[in-house]
């Protein structure tokens, strides 16, 4: 069975759901704390999402020097998988994991919504299980998500299919290009906003076509990842 | 007791939501002379003695690798505060 570390960083909102949703899957999640320099040998990563710091200095700043995200640097460039989730992708971003960076939302608002995004790449070790051009429904949640980067680095982005979900229809946040999501060259590191761990049990998540709140698009994330790991194996 | 400040912008090019919030209440409170506003951060270092060109270099480093993400700020200006504005006691 796959171990998936989730880490808590001061200010992490969804660590409990992210480490549930990696039980869901069929994985064992293992908590992680932001002090320790110890990645207990898992498998894979999940940087959660919330406020870590309360978004001090820029949001994930602080959160990128912690000593447990040294381990995490050094292991992703051995190609660790590792998502990053809302403010686990800022923080992977002030990390240098991901290139761009998130300002507020251009309306300004904190903003709740059912999201749907298009899936671009299906070849990360987050997405393997769902299809190019799928449309899947995931919670957004957050007040700066605007996506930011120089225009060459969006080009090389989109050159490289390192674009791996973008807003269906109405950009939420102004985010350039309407990214929602990237990953860097290898495809083990992914970022995103919005959150899938919020969308992986009938019952609790989104609205889906059996009825309300029974929308589960976002477990793929996890079980992608855990049928990676066995495949590496 | 001496004091290093260090200026951070937004990027010109990166629309600033936060100043294009302001621009737009200003007119409302009758300031209705200023077409523009862009709002950055301003860091004040305290150093043990008076401030050497040591500290300055050092606080420009930190400008760039801590206090600005150079994806979306600049660091526009590092300053000895000759002005020496107290803290209150």
């Amino acid at each position: 069975m796959g171990r998936i570390g989730v880490v808590t960083f001061p200010g992490t909102l969804d660590d409990r759901d992210a480490a549930r949703a990696v039980r869901i899957a069929g994985g064992e999640a293992v908590a992680l704390w932001h002090a320790d320099a110890d990645l207990k040998g898992v498998d894979a990563v999940v940087l959660p999402g919330g406020f870590s710091y309360g978004d001090y200095l820029r949001a994930g700043a602080i959160s990128s020097h912690a000593p447990i995200m040294r381990e995490i640097v050094d292991a992703a460039a051995k190609g660790l998988p590792v998502l990053g989730i809302c403010n686990g992708f800022q923080v992977l971003t002030e990390a240098h994991l991901l290139p761009g960076s998130m300002i507020k939302n251009d309306h300004l608002r904190f903003l709740c919504r059912e999201q749907v995004l298009v899936v671009e790449n299906a070849e990360t070790a987050w997405t393997r299980q769902y299809a190019a051009g799928e449309r899947i429904t995931v919670p957004l949640k957050n007040q700066d998500g605007q996506y930011v980067a120089d225009e060459r680095t969006l080009d090389e982005l989109e050159g490289e299919g390192r674009v791996v979900f973008r807003y269906d229809g109405w950009n939420p946040n102004g985010s350039r290009r309407g990214i929602a999501g990237v990953c860097n060259a290898a495809g083990n590191v992914v970022g995103l906003m919005p959150h899938p761990e919020h969308a992986t049990e009938a019952g609790f998540g989104p609205d889906g076509a059996k009825g309300p709140r029974t929308g589960t698009d976002g477990l793929r994330f996890f079980t992608s990842v855990l049928t990676s790991l066995v495949g590496a194996a | 007791m001496g004091r290093v400040v260090v200026d951070v912008m937004p990027k010109p090019e990166i629309l600033d939501p936060q100043g294009k919030a302001v621009a737009g209440s200003l007119p409302r409170l009758g300031f209705g002379q200023f077409v523009g506003v862009r709002q950055g951060k301003r860091f004040e270092l305290e150093v043990d003695g008076d401030v050497t060109q040591e500290h300055l270099d050092a606080a420009r480093e930190a400008g760039v690798q801590v206090l600005s993400n150079p994806v979306i700020e600049d660091v526009v200006a590092v300053y000895e505060d000759a002005q020496g504005t107290q803290v209150d006691a």
